[in-house]
């Protein structure tokens, strides 16, 4: 029934109205940002119609700002678009490499990381490293806005904690401080453009004698949904980052996975890898802190 | 909703088109426009045969909605040569960097953005650049030799 519809609201308020009306009337709304799973999607395994929002003209969805407090990052800025901004290259090195992984330069100049969260797959790359940042989703809805820590974001394979009539207007990521630097690393069969086999994103805070003051590591692609690991962070916390710690964090982020065979890899290779990429992830956040 | 209006500039030139809302802009320029030199692959993404320019930035066209193109400045292969061929396009010639020639709009379009971009590119950051174009002829090297040649005249024109 019906036909496809576009629509591209120039205010937050106009766009909630819209996916209100819709919500009302029983009949089917979608966000577009990049578009990049969407098209994929419409053409394959979600065929019927309905009203496509393309919130790529509101101002709020296109803000990228870096303050001395926080950084923000808008639901409809493109992953090539972030990924030129020198500061965040120099503040969250691990999320704008996860960001870099995403597809080749033609999906990059459209896809977003908030997109990339949204559409909730348990091997979406950068979620583990919005984790592992600290990142919170803005979330607008007729009743306001609300926060929602990512790691609490994705709720299922391919489903997240929207309620009917919300959207994502972007996310806010604590400024890291001095010493405290991030890392992505994920293991595909290849070096470019395929989906992770497993990903580890972690920050890491060290103080002035090298010993790990905070820590966050998030894993993807190990179970239904990208996990935080507080297990693996405390058994980084008060040491130097030696390898029985880098060890034992691993071994958490294997704990704490419950991971599927499938034909990319099997459940007993994933545990292992998971714990892998972990300690070479930690160890690079770990220069990074250091030297910065 | 039907058929929606769209003006944009695609290479240099205002056109105005009719679309379907889910209509891919890939399909607005080959089957409404008539620019057939823009190639469809694989239709998701993953082979660059379809690769535009849409505001600067170098974008899969079948991953774009043609309404999305509204006010847009888009460039295609059409757009690159002039009275003569581009010297990317004399490159890929000259280095026999293409057989069946399907992808071969694609890479073109992709070099040059990527030389627009940065003129002086190593090996490794044109591979980079160029991973989401396939190519199932040539092994890649007569490309990626062909892109290092035209970067080189391009830098220094004869
Ligand atoms: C060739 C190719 C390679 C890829 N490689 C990778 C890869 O290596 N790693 C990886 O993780 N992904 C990969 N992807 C998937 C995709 O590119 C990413 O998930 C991307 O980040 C999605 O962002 P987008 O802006 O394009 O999302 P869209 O397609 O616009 O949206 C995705 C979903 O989220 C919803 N949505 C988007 N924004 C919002 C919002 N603000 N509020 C509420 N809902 C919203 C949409 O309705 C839709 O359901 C690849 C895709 C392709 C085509």
């Amino acid at each position: 029934m019906g036909a496809y519809a576009y629509l591209a609201p120039q205010s937050v308020q106009e766009a909630l109205s819209v996916l209100d009306d819709h919500l009302k009337r029983g009949e089917r709304a979608q966000i577009l940002s990049g578009g990049t799973d969407l098209l994929v999607q419409m053409r394959s395994v979600d065929k019927t119609p309905r009203l496509i929002l393309d919130i790529k003209q509101l101002a709020e969805a296109n803000r990228l700002e870096v303050t001395d407090q926080s950084i923000y990052i808008g639901a409809a800025v493109p992953s090539a678009l972030m990924t030129e901004n020198v500061d965040l290259q120099a503040l969250l090195p691990g999320l704008m490499e996860a960001a870099d992984l995403i597809g080749s330069t033609q999906i990059q100049g459209r896809a977003t990381i908030c997109g990339n969260l949204c559409n909730a797959s348990p091997a979406g790359d950068s979620i583990p490293a919005m984790i592992a940042a600290g990142a919170q989703c803005e979330i607008a809805s007729e009743s306001g806005t609300r926060l929602l820590a990512v790691e609490d974001f994705v709720v299922g394979v391919g489903k997240n904690a929207l309620l009917p009539g919300e959207f994502v207007l972007g996310l806010t990521i604590p400024r890291p401080a001095a010493r405290q630097k991030d890392a992505y690393l994920r293991f595909i069969p290849r070096t470019e453009m395929d989906i992770a086999v497993a990903g580890c994103g972690v920050s890491v805070s060290v103080d002035a004698a090298g010993q790990c003051t905070a820590a966050r590591v998030a894993i993807g692609a190990v179970a239904p949904t990208p996990r935080l690991v507080p297990e693996a962070a405390a058994a980084l916390v008060g040491t130097t980052l030696d390898e029985a710690a880098l060890a034992a964090a691993g071994a958490a982020c294997t704990a704490a996975s419950s991971p599927i065979t499938d034909k990319r890899g099997t459940v007993e290779y994933r545990r292992k890898v998971i714990a892998v990429l972990c300690r070479r992830a930690v160890a690079i956040a770990k220069q990074r802190a250091i030297g910065a | 909703m039907g058929k929606m209006h769209v003006t944009s500039r695609i290479n240099g030139e205002l056109r105005e088109f009719l679309c379907e809302p889910n209509q891919t802009l890939l399909d607005v320029l080959r089957d409404e426009l008539g620019l057939t030199g823009t190639k469809e692959g694989c239709g998701s993404g993953d082979c660059g045969a379809c690769s535009v320019v849409v505001n600067d930035r170098l974008v899969c066209s079948c991953l774009v909605l043609g309404v999305e193109a509204q006010n847009a400045e888009i460039e295609t292969i059409e757009g690159v040569a002039g009275e003569e061929l581009h010297p990317i396009q004399q490159k890929f010639l000259e280095h026999a960097a293409l057989q069946c020639g399907i992808c071969t709009p694609g890479f073109i379009v992709a070099t040059k953005a990527l030389l627009a971009k940065n003129p002086d590119p190593d090996e490794e950051t044109i591979r980079y650049w160029l991973a989401g174009n396939l190519c199932r002829c040539t092994g890649y090297d007569k490309i990626i030799r062909a892109v290092q040649d035209a970067a080189k005249t391009l830098a220094h024109p004869a």
